[in-house]
């Protein structure tokens, strides 16, 4: 049985934690972020959950106590965005190198300067070799939804690793939507408690971030690496269960209107919706326009993307945020290295826009799609990296 | 196991974990050591600031005058610093 409730894309996430049986949550406010744990904390003062709520001075205590805890065995939830994910990141390395399960909500937010509140993705790119898994929803649903599996995929024995679920700042962490809620009973059998592989206990000693020299430092390092690269079997395995209890099935990414698509467009979280309204209304008109949606980040599903824009004769990749200097976008950057060590030649231009919450409308996209089409029908990029919706 | 007798990544605990506590004897910090505190005997009035002082307690107690455990010891001269008789000098080491 399940029941829809209206929620933004923060209390989304927020109704999810409470749903999973969260031992601690450490977090510090910040916009668009905060509705996360202010809705939180209302659920720890009226007794509804179970849960150690830790007010901390700031995003790097906030990260600190979450990986402290999730050392106990605790399971532990935290929330940022922006600038406070910035402040978190030295953190973030030690909450991945110590193998912390840890899930955290960032609401995307601009980085400063000039300071912004509004959404791009520029503050998780900033941090995106931190070892985290990363998954981007497209709307509240499916930030509720990924939040719960969340908890299960950080914490399988043969992951152990830090989740991030990632919405778009205001577009999606502040719009109401309906979003389809399990019940308390089945999201407790779905999560039931944390099973530690290795915690603090006074009754059995360990030591925890000792120093590594030049002996062990890349072993280390290496064995992490292979545990993000394994994940994607525990995602699999995670999201059939999900399914089966939910009707909703998630993968590595989601793809429309590719049976037959000549040119489409890659991209990240909410804009994928916007993505997919005008290719529907572009194919009723007898256009082949597709989208990709990859709802992994971290680790990249190179070959889902591959594969499924082998038919394809151009790619549109767009990117929320900007890499200074770099030849493409990070997302940009991604898609051509993945196509390249499939042997796939196909004609790629990357696209940033949206810096700071500028809006990308449906005509935005639409001209995005048609400049792809004519990729498709000429051969030629003429150009490789362009900014969309900015005034000269 | 690589040639050197350590084990590889698919060896060691999950997140550089020591299982074993007390493992910190097993590595000889002294090598790091580029001067030596030789402590003479004889002006030492063992007030123990030295053992007090000394970060890695590396100072050892005897019954009238004190010694340095140079296994642990990583020259850091802050004992013969504060001796207040200089009864320790640094010495280059030679190695």
């Amino acid at each position: 049985m399940s029941r829809v409730m209206g929620l933004t894309g923060d209390e989304a996430i927020a109704y999810a934690v409470k749903q999973s049986n969260v031992d601690v949550v450490a977090a510090y406010p910040i916009t668009p972020q905060t509705i996360i744990v202010e809705a939180f904390s209302e659920y720890v003062h009226n007794g509804e959950v179970n849960t150690e709520f830790v007010c901390v001075e700031s995003e790097h205590s906030a990260m600190s106590a979450c990986i402290g805890s999730s050392l106990t065995g605790a399971r532990v939830f935290t929330a940022s965005s922006s600038q406070g994910l910035a402040l978190m990141h030295e953190m973030l390395y030690i909450a991945s190198g110590l193998r912390c399960p840890i899930v955290m909500g960032v609401a995307n937010r601009a980085l400063s300067a000039p300071i912004n509140i509004h959404g791009d993705h520029s503050d998780m790119m900033g941090s995106r070799d931190c070892g985290w898994i990363q998954i981007y929803g497209e709307n509240a649903q499916e930030a509720y939804d990924w939040t719960l599996q969340a908890f299960r995929i950080a914490e399988d024995s043969n992951v152990l690793l830090p989740v991030t679920v990632n919405i778009d700042g205001f577009i999606l962490s502040h719009s109401l939507e309906g979003v389809e809620v399990l019940e308390d009973g089945d999201a407790a059998r779905f999560l039931s408690t944390r099973k530690p592989v290795l915690t603090i206990d006074p009754s059995k000693p360990i030591t925890v971030g000792a120093l590594c020299l030049t002996d062990y430092y890349f072993e280390m390092k290496c064995q992490q690496a292979e545990a993000l690269k394994e994940t994607p079997k525990a995602i699999d395995q995670v999201s059939r269960e999900y399914e089966s209890l939910t009707g909703r099935r998630y993968s590595f990414i989601e793809t429309y209107g590719l049976e037959d698509a000549q040119a489409a467009i890659l991209c990240l979280g909410s804009t994928a919706g916007t993505a997919k309204a005008v290719a529907k209304n572009l194919r009723s008109r007898g256009k082949k326009v597709g989208v990709i949606k990859p709802w992994l980040y971290r680790p990249f599903p190179a070959k889902e993307i591959v594969k499924a824009a082998e038919n394809l004769e151009a790619l549109a990749v767009l990117d929320r945020a900007c890499s200074f200097g770099a030849l493409y976008g990070a997302l940009g950057n991604d898609v051509v290295s993945a196509l390249y060590q499939e042997g796939k030649k196909l004609n790629v231009f990357n696209v940033v826009y949206g810096l700071g919450g500028r809006d990308i409308a449906p005509f935005d996209i639409e001209a995005i799609f048609k400049e792809a089409l004519e990729v498709a029908e000429t051969g030629l990029v003429k150009e490789p990296l362009k900014f969309v919706g900015v005034r000269e | 196991m690589s040639k050197e007798g350590k084990p590889g990544w698919k060896s060691i605990p999950l997140g550089g974990i020591l299982l074993e506590p007390g493992s910190a004897m097993k590595y000889k910090t002294g090598e790091w050591r580029a001067f030596k505190p030789i402590v003479d005997q004889k002006k030492c009035i063992n007030c123990l600031l030295c053992w007090i002082y000394c970060p890695d307690a590396a100072i050892i107690r005897l019954e009238k005058f004190v010694d340095v455990d140079y296994d642990y010891c990583k020259g850091c001269g802050i004992c013969a610093n504060e001796c207040p008789v200089k009864a320790i000098t640094m010495v280059e080491e030679k190695r």
